[in-house]
């Protein structure tokens, strides 16, 4: 809503505000004020001229020699619109005038005859030609005869009003009328409003002799009523009338066109003018649109309506698309004579099929949709009634052609001192309660700390006690309520176990040198099939679908965090980013059902990818590319701070290297997976080799410990034994060290690997493995006979099981 | 045998003073203190000696042996600190070259912003509580004082999956789930951070997805003063003690009365500035009393209790803090944006 302070300054006093105070109060009041503009940017000295002659240039066929009073004097001017005559006053910029640009005006010679300033067009005076009118476009603009010659345009074009950008909540539909914005700054401003004057004066013809209403749709047409003004001469409106239309944002087209938006924007109530000669009869019937049945609209569109639509018909065709577009059939001209003048109160909800399906909106239908006054519906009517009278000198018929089913009562609500202050943490007094009630214009009965308030029917939002409250803590001033601090139950914040955990796991792949991602749930299709961990695999039905997605990049919710992950690497690596180890924590969405009807399951996943190198190039060491153990020591690192054992067994998953993957479980149960990319999908990302895991964070958490027990320090010294074992290639690190763990006894505490080898100096399809072994006695030093045993022990069941031999 | 000592010692002495490499005292050491040299020669004559000089003499080679070994020890000293030095100054390395690696990663901005909104609420008491992504239309509109009819929930705002089902909009549904767990028995004192979904085309200040954090207090006799006071704490403690704030009426359908929070413009001081849009300030957050209907929803008597509620957007308030210019660099994880916040803050 764009709200001109020279207009609202009809209706309220405005003090001697600047522009500026005014919108910073009205905002701490409650309505936004998002910016203040102005009609035009500022110009000066142009002034009005009157062109006394005006002689075509005898060197330049298109321009004309004027000469032009401006009250002191006459100056003679050069001017190319093809619109000048003589007789005409028009905006003159003398030389010396700065026009919006920064436009400076000065003599000049033009095609060798002197000219001493400009006549503007009103796009030169800075005016937004959306604004103008159309036959206002082309060419300078003329003035109404009773303007003052001499006298500075600024006034007569309202070029210096400036206007308030109202950024309105939806409750506030009382503020899209200037007279809702009069109660507002009236309240704020503690000042009394000045009413419009809708008193009409009536010929003896009836309106009831020419029109009957009736309302087929009763549910969606609580009011409507029709007016009836003969003998209109179509023209401009007053040129008042148009500079608050520019100021508010609507252009100018004639007197009955501009009337209706006036008062539109005067009472926020829309108004629709029929040419009654061109109606096609003498009954009104609102009803539903028939299947298929169609309507030329206003803009000359053919649109073709459902029963989901209202309309205004006489009776055998749609004549308007009701509280969204008039017919092009009873469209007013300037031949129009006799106008229909229609003021509804349709259902909100059915102006709103009306704009959206025809994707329509406007002034008028947006205020239908939000809500009206239904107290300002008939009198709307005739306010526009009265200024057609005076300024298309209209005749007003008598009465009112209606169908009236409105609520117009007024609610009551009873609020109390003592509950206000209880809720707002305030002190305020009756007194100034009723103070408050007052600026707001709501009538109220006190009865000691209690009144009974009637809230004025314009503000519809207010319904309850709480509504009240907030408009005594808005008129009292937000600013005004005192800071405290909650004084009922403390209780103790703290994070969940689980939000700790993922804290943690965060910090632990943070240090481990992964950065964090976070990326969007919503994928496409395909993406969303890929990468799927085997467990999840499992259990998911299918990805879930939107139903109505924007675009099939994001229309399908993940069951992996990877694919999405895989693009954001892509993103990376086309910006010479070659080298990234990324993780990101997140939920993925598992539906077990064919047709999904509940809430699917959200899965916490922790997922990673690194790729390209894992140190850049330094100068004391070369730089590492990624691979496969790089990663796996970083989740084992993981499980190792969560005391969590997991096993990694070689598994084939969908898109994954089938050599280079493993599957890892806990126990038996599979909590996701962990390898290289697989080439083609590696390639298809545009991707160097890349490594990958995904886990699932929920089942951790559960099985997590958060009491470990105590092991004992060891007190003995340890003995420390290497072993180096040449078996066939098929022959895993797992299978042997499961092998030797079993074979060793007691005393073995830890086995690791240091050292593979393959190569030259081993038969084909041969590996040496090199494992450090350390045994231990908690209670006593061991003897090295009995860590000789068990070494020995060792060495035969790696022959027996593996067919290992020690590396000579 | 007097002089002879006397004479041994000055001897010596002068060795001593000339000498300028440790192998120069070995031989020193060697030549007058050794078992063949001069002063055991004359101890080893002592024999010849009356019992009355024996003691004398014998005393002198003692203190003459002192102090020959004694100026070998200092003038070694110095040598030996030369020589180290010596060797240290050959040691010297580039204290400027790089320093060896270590990976480093980091949180997500994002992620960076919403933990220390928690930590500030759990510092007054507020427990974390997180809802699921995919909500039903009753707990993510109707159970918010948004029936089916309402304008604010149109279909074209909402990814929705069914008709019953559909991304959550705000994170306000785990406020409505938290309610209605307790149902009334107890006070909520929460905050909800997560993950919202819009349909919204992305832009430089739109995105499908996006993050909020939300919190709710419900109690008996909670007053509007206490938000005020809450959120006056927060904004102090998050954005810096020397910020100012300021409440604005403002509407939602689940909160009454409602505000809006602004916070003095840091660059501007106030003054009106390009970033405040000349106003001094910037929103913030929104929030305000809760709506007696979702009180009622959620099994809470309104005459008996009464709550407020406040949400506000972690990518809004980074962009506001560290002056970023697209909303998009929060998804598309360019290494280069990601980096920039791995700093402790």
């Amino acid at each position: 809503m764009r709200v001109s302070l020279n207009w609202l300054k009809e209706y309220v006093d405005l003090d001697h505000h600047t522009p500026e105070e005014l919108a910073s109060k009205i905002t701490k009041a409650g309505i936004e004020v998002d910016g203040i503009s102005y009609v035009a940017e500022k110009s000066t000295n142009v002034v009005v001229g009157y062109v006394t002659s005006c002689e075509q240039h005898p060197n330049a066929d298109k321009l004309k020699v004027c000469q032009v009073e401006v009250g002191d004097e006459t100056l003679q001017i050069v001017c190319g619109a093809q619109n000048i005559a003589s007789g005409q006053k028009v905006a003159v910029a003398k030389p010396g005038a700065v026009l919006p640009g920064n436009f400076k005006i000065k003599k000049a010679k033009l095609r060798g005859i002197e000219s001493q300033g400009m006549i503007c067009s009103l796009q030169e005076l800075g005016i937004a030609e959306a604004y103008i009118s159309k036959e206002d476009q082309d060419g300078i603009y003329v003035f109404p005869n009773d303007v003052e010659i001499g006298k500075d345009v600024t006034e007569y074009l309202n070029l210096d009003d400036a206007i308030l950008e109202f950024d309105l909540t939806p409750n506030r539909a009382d503020a899209l009328s200037m007279l809702g914005v009069a109660y507002e700054t009236a309240a704020i401003l503690n000042k009394k409003i000045q009413l419009p004057d809708h008193h009409v004066e009536v010929i003896d013809e009836q309106v009831s002799d020419y029109i009957t209403v009736n309302v087929e749709a009763k549910e969606d047409t609580p009011y409507y009523g029709a007016f009836i003004i003969k003998d209109i001469e179509v023209g401009p409106a007053p040129l008042w009338m148009r500079n608050y239309l520019i100021a508010a944002g609507i252009r100018p087209i004639n007197n009955v066109v501009d009337i209706t938006n006036y008062v539109l924007l005067e009472y926020g109530q829309p108004l629709h003018a029929f040419d009654f000669d061109k109606f096609g009869s003498n009954e009104i019937l609102v009803r539903r649109a028939r299947e298929q049945e169609t309507i030329v609209t206003l803009d000359n569109e053919t649109r073709t309506l459902t029963p989901e639509h209202l309309v205004i018909t006489n009776g055998k065709e749609p004549t308007a698309l009701a509280g969204v577009m008039g017919g092009a059939n009873s469209e007013v001209t300037e031949e129009t004579k006799t106008v229909l003048l229609e003021a509804a109160y349709f259902d909100s909800k059915r102006v709103r099929m009306g704009s959206k399906d025809h994707q329509l909106r406007s002034e008028s239908s947006t205020r239908f949709e939000k809500g009206l006054d239904p107290n300002r519906v008939k009198l709307a009517g005739q306010r526009a009634a009265k200024l057609l009278a005076k300024y298309a000198n209209g005749k007003v018929l008598s009465g009112v052609s209606e169908y009236d089913q409105l609520d117009k009562s007024e609610q009551q609500l009873t609020v109390e001192v003592d509950r206000i202050n209880s809720r707002l943490g305030t002190n305020i007094d009756a007194t100034e309660i009723a103070f408050i009630f007052e600026k707001l214009a709501f009538s109220y009965v006190q009865d000691g700390d209690s009144f009974t308030v009637t809230i004025p029917t314009r503000r519809q939002d207010i319904k309850i006690f709480e509504d009240i409250l907030e408009e005594v803590a808005r008129i009292y001033g937000y600013d005004n309520l005192p800071y405290t601090l909650p004084e009922g139950n403390q209780q103790l914040g703290r994070l969940t176990k689980k939000q700790l955990l993922k804290r943690y796991v965060k910090q632990y792949f943070e240090g481990a040198g992964l950065m964090e991602t976070i990326t969007y749930s919503l994928t496409t299709e395909t993406r969303s099939q890929m990468l799927i961990s085997p467990e999840i695999a499992q259990i998911a039905e299918k990805p879930i679908r939107l139903s109505k997605p924007m675009s099939e990049e994001h229309s399908t919710l993940r069951l992996s965090l990877l694919p999405e992950m895989l693009a954001t690497l892509s993103y990376n690596v086309a910006r010479k980013q070659q080298d990234l180890s990324y993780y990101e924590i997140g939920s993925i969405f598992v539906s077990k059902e064919k047709d999904i009807q509940t809430q699917p399951d959200e899965k916490l996943r922790a997922s990673g990818a690194i790729t390209g190198r894992w140190l850049t190039h330094q100068w004391q060491q070369e730089a590492k590319t990624v691979d496969f153990y790089l990663l796996k020591g970083i989740i084992d690192g993981l499980f190792t701070r969560l005391r969590i054992q997991p096993t990694y067994r070689q598994s084939e998953i969908k898109q994954m290297h089938p050599g280079r993957t493993a599957q890892i479980f806990i126990g038996e149960v599979p909590v996701g997976f962990i390898g290289q990319l697989h080439p083609t999908i590696q390639k298809q990302y545009d991707l160097k080799e890349t490594y990958v895991f995904d886990l699932d964070l929920d089942y951790l958490f559960t099985i997590y410990n958060d009491e470990p027990h105590f092991d004992k320090i060891l007190r003995y010294p340890s003995i420390t034994r290497d072993i180096a074992l040449v078996v066939d290639q098929t022959v895993t690190a797992a299978d042997l060290e499961k092998t030797i763990r079993e074979a060793a006894g007691e005393w073995l505490q830890k086995v690791h690997v240091f050292d593979l080898y393959q190569g030259e100096h081993l038969n084909k399809g041969k590996k040496s493995l090199a494992l450090s072994l350390l045994y231990a006695n908690s209670n006593r030093t061991l003897k090295d006979e009995e860590v000789e045993a068990s070494y020995q022990e060792i060495l035969e069941k790696v022959k027996e099981a593996h067919g290992a031999t020690l590396r000579s | 045998m007097k002089e002879k000592l006397h004479a041994l010692q000055a001897e010596a002495l002068k060795q001593v003073e000339k000498a300028d490499t440790l192998a120069d005292f070995q031989k020193i050491r060697v030549s007058y203190l050794g078992k063949k040299g001069p002063i055991t020669e004359v101890l080893r004559g002592m024999g010849k000696l009356s019992k009355e000089e024996r003691p004398i003499i014998g005393e002198l080679a003692n203190k003459v042996r002192e102090t020959i070994t004694e100026a070998i020890e200092t003038k070694k000293a110095v040598i030996e600190e030369a020589v180290l030095n010596e060797q240290l100054k050959s040691e010297t390395i580039d204290v400027t070259l790089p320093g060896r690696p270590v990976q480093v990663g980091g949180p997500h901005l994002l992620t960076h912003i919403i933990s220390e909104i928690e930590d500030l609420f759990i510092g007054m008491g507020f427990e974390v509580r997180e809802g699921p992504e995919v909500e039903t239309d009753y707990y993510n509109f109707e159970a918010l004082n948004l029936p089916k009819d309402h304008p604010a929930r149109d279909m074209q705002d909402s990814f929705y999956i069914t008709e019953d089902l559909l991304m959550r909009t705000h994170t306000s549904p785990v406020q409505a789930r938290t309610m209605g767990e307790y149902q009334g028995s107890k006070p909520v004192k929460m905050i909800c951070p997560g993950k919202v979904y819009r349909r919204d085309t992305d832009d430089a200040t739109h995105s499908h997805q996006f993050t909020q954090v939300e919190g709710l207090y419900v109690d008996k006799n909670v007053r509007m003063s206490d938000l005020k006071g809450v959120l006056n704490q927060f904004a102090k403690q998050f954005f810096g003690a020397e910020r100012e704030i300021r409440l604005r009426p403002s509407f939602f359908p689940f909160t009454e009365p409602s505000v809006e929070m602004d916070i003095s413009c840091k660059v501007c001081q106030g003054e009106g500035c390009s970033v405040c849009k000349q106003t001094g300030w910037i929103e913030i957050l929104g929030g305000g009393m809760v709506h007696p209907n979702v009180l009622k929803m959620a099994g809470y008597d309104p005459k008996v209790y009464s709550g407020f509620a406040f949400g506000m957007g972690p990518e809004r308030i980074a962009m506001l803090k560290y002056g970023i210019d697209d909303i998009r660099h929060f998804y598309t994880n360019d290494r280069r944006f990601l980096e920039q916040y791995h700093r402790a803050q």
